[in-house]
């Protein structure tokens, strides 16, 4: 077992409860030890920042002050909410960024006896955990119930990918890490371009003619790609696209119905646990029969014929031809002996 | 003949030390000041359709010095926090963070082009300030109430949905250290004042 500490985030307590529910024991399974920081707060979230700066990132500086006091041999801080895991990873890296935040800052931790050294708490998001440190592999060996006909959408919205503070992501438009490890499941994985784009975060509630025209983009592209269902690594993307489908099919006079949950949920019943135990079925926009026909109507298949024994990217299933009434796109000369690099130049 | 020439004296016009003033209260190093009007923000922008100004017109107009124009756009409050103009700045700027500081900045002058975003926000930390946690059932309700009577009736089914598959907590979650918190945000709201 290796020891994270670990930031659950309102929302696992209330509207992301099936995300909690199915980490914890998919943490388990994978030997992730989460080791929850005591008497944490609210990040926040994106309503902070936009009222006060100072306030707002000595609210998120507080619980680096907890999880750097609880560690035993430098834990990173793992985060399981896009946004939570963002304002912490914000917060360590503009207070070191910025030393004029990070004094701010301090001055008022001080108040309540507490102080942050900017850079002593790594924060980490949990999905980047399990692709790195975890690895493929040992997802692979873990899959008792290969999801073998399941077709899914790997939606990962926006604040996992960008604006990624450390500088550590190859791709921030089309990062393939979710695809991977949900064809390491043994899920059929669609090709689906919009996966990092956003759900509209809270307008949603502030202003619906925008927030439930983007919710409608990401519900019918996933239907035209012919998923079951999206998975997600976020709570804020989960009730967006869950809860509030039924007010943007009203507003659009459209009649999608596309289920959505967390891939932790689907790496739990892969690994032969309950759905039920593990939060599914707690959607507005019911996953848990999707998932179980699905799954009836896939011939059983072994994992090698499923396609999951070799290391690659699950093959996209649908792939447009392009329109030949289209304008043709510029191509490049291709001049030999000319390395990519130089072009750029 | 060699004419010496003095360097120009640097102008420190309304539109510069705008700039700077915004460029200082954006959290961590925004580098506004590199932007080079090149409008991959706004193309990036999955909510453009919905401002006044594109996020490049709106920094053009930080640099004019228009502070009463920038204060009232509601280009701020349409942002998404996506971060994709983020990303794709050739100059890095941090655009969302930006736009966090003219929100902060329309709400210290009352700018705000409708109380809608603010209201939301301000109840929200209002739980933060009081129990620590967000609260999702208090905040919905009273901002809905306020705001969006009329949704009310449409919202009803979700809302029965996620209370009986126990997604809506009825009392919020309270944190041991209230005390501290408050103590905190308490002094920071005076460093804050104090910019």
């Amino acid at each position: 077992m290796s020891r994270y500490l670990y930031y659950p985030g309102c929302s696992m307590e209330g509207s992301g409860r099936s995300y909690r529910e199915s980490l914890e024991p998919v943490c388990a399974a994978l030997g992730i030890e989460l080791a929850e920081i005591s008497d944490w707060n609210c990040c926040g979230a994106t309503e902070y920042v936009s009222v006060s700066t100072i306030p707002a990132y000595s609210l998120i500086a507080r619980n680096l002050a907890i999880a750097a006091g609880e560690r035993k041999a430098g834990e990173p801080l793992v985060a399981a909410c896009s946004a939570c895991y963002l304002n912490l990873a914000k917060t360590d890296r503009y207070m070191a960024e910025q030393p004029a935040l990070g004094v701010s800052v301090n001055d008022a931790l001080g108040a309540g006896g507490l102080h942050y050294d900017p850079g002593t708490v790594r924060v980490r998001h949990l999905l980047e955990v399990i692709l790195t440190d975890v690895g493929l592999d040992t997802v692979r060996a873990a899959v008792k119930k290969p999801l073998t006909g399941l077709k899914v959408a790997p939606y990962l919205g926006c604040m996992v990918p960008r604006p990624d503070v450390y500088d550590m992501a190859a791709d921030h438009e089309n990062p393939k890490g979710l695809d991977m490890l949900l064809g390491a499941l043994g899920a059929e994985v669609v090709d689906y371009p919009l996966r990092t784009e956003c759900c509209g975060g809270h307008m949603s509630q502030i202003a619906p003619k925008v927030g439930l025209e983007l919710i409608r983009r990401l519900v019918a592209e996933a239907e035209r790609r012919e998923a079951a269902m999206m998975v997600t690594v976020c709570p804020m993307c989960q009730i967006n696209i869950d809860a509030y489908q039924g007010e943007m099919n009203a507003m659009f006079h459209t009649h999608h119905r596309m289920p959505i949950v967390f891939f932790t949920e689907l790496m739990a019943v892969a690994f032969g646990l309950d759905p039920k135990k593990v939060g599914l079925g707690r959607e507005v926009t019911n996953a848990r029969k999707t998932l179980v026909q699905a799954l009836k109507a896939a011939p059983a298949q072994t994992l090698a014929a499923a396609g999951v024994a070799a290391g690659t990217a699950p093959a996209p299933v649908h792939r447009p031809r392009p329109d030949k009434r289209a304008l043709p796109m510029p191509r490049m000369p291709q001049i030999p002996g000319m390395a990519d690099s130089e072009v750029e130049e | 003949m060699v004419v010496a020439l003095a360097a120009p004296p640097v102008v420190a016009d309304a539109g510069a030390r705008f700039v700077a003033e915004v460029s200082a209260r954006t959290a961590g190093v925004s580098r506004l000041e590199m932007c080079i009007q090149c409008g991959s923000c706004g193309g990036s922008c999955p909510s453009a359709d919905a401002m006044d100004h594109t996020p490049r017109a709106l920094f053009a107009l930080i640099r004019a010095g228009r502070r009463d124009e920038v204060l009232r756009s509601n280009t701020p409050w349409m942002c998404l926090s996506c971060y994709h103009c983020a990303v794709r700045c050739p100059q890095d700027i941090k655009i969302t963070d930006v736009m966090y500081t003219l929100k902060v900045m329309a709400e210290e002058a009352h700018t705000y082009p409708n109380g809608t975003a603010p209201g939301f926000s301000g109840i929200f930390i209002g739980n933060i300030r009081r129990f620590g946690r967000s609260w999702d059932l208090g905040l919905t309700a009273l901002h809905y109430l306020r705001r969006f009577p009329l949704r009310l009736p449409r919202m009803a089914p979700m809302a029965t949905s996620l209370f009986f598959h126990g997604r809506i907590g009825l009392l919020p979650t309270r944190i041991k250290q209230r005390g501290q918190l408050k103590a905190i945000l308490k002094r920071a709201k005076e460093l804050e004042r104090a910019r």
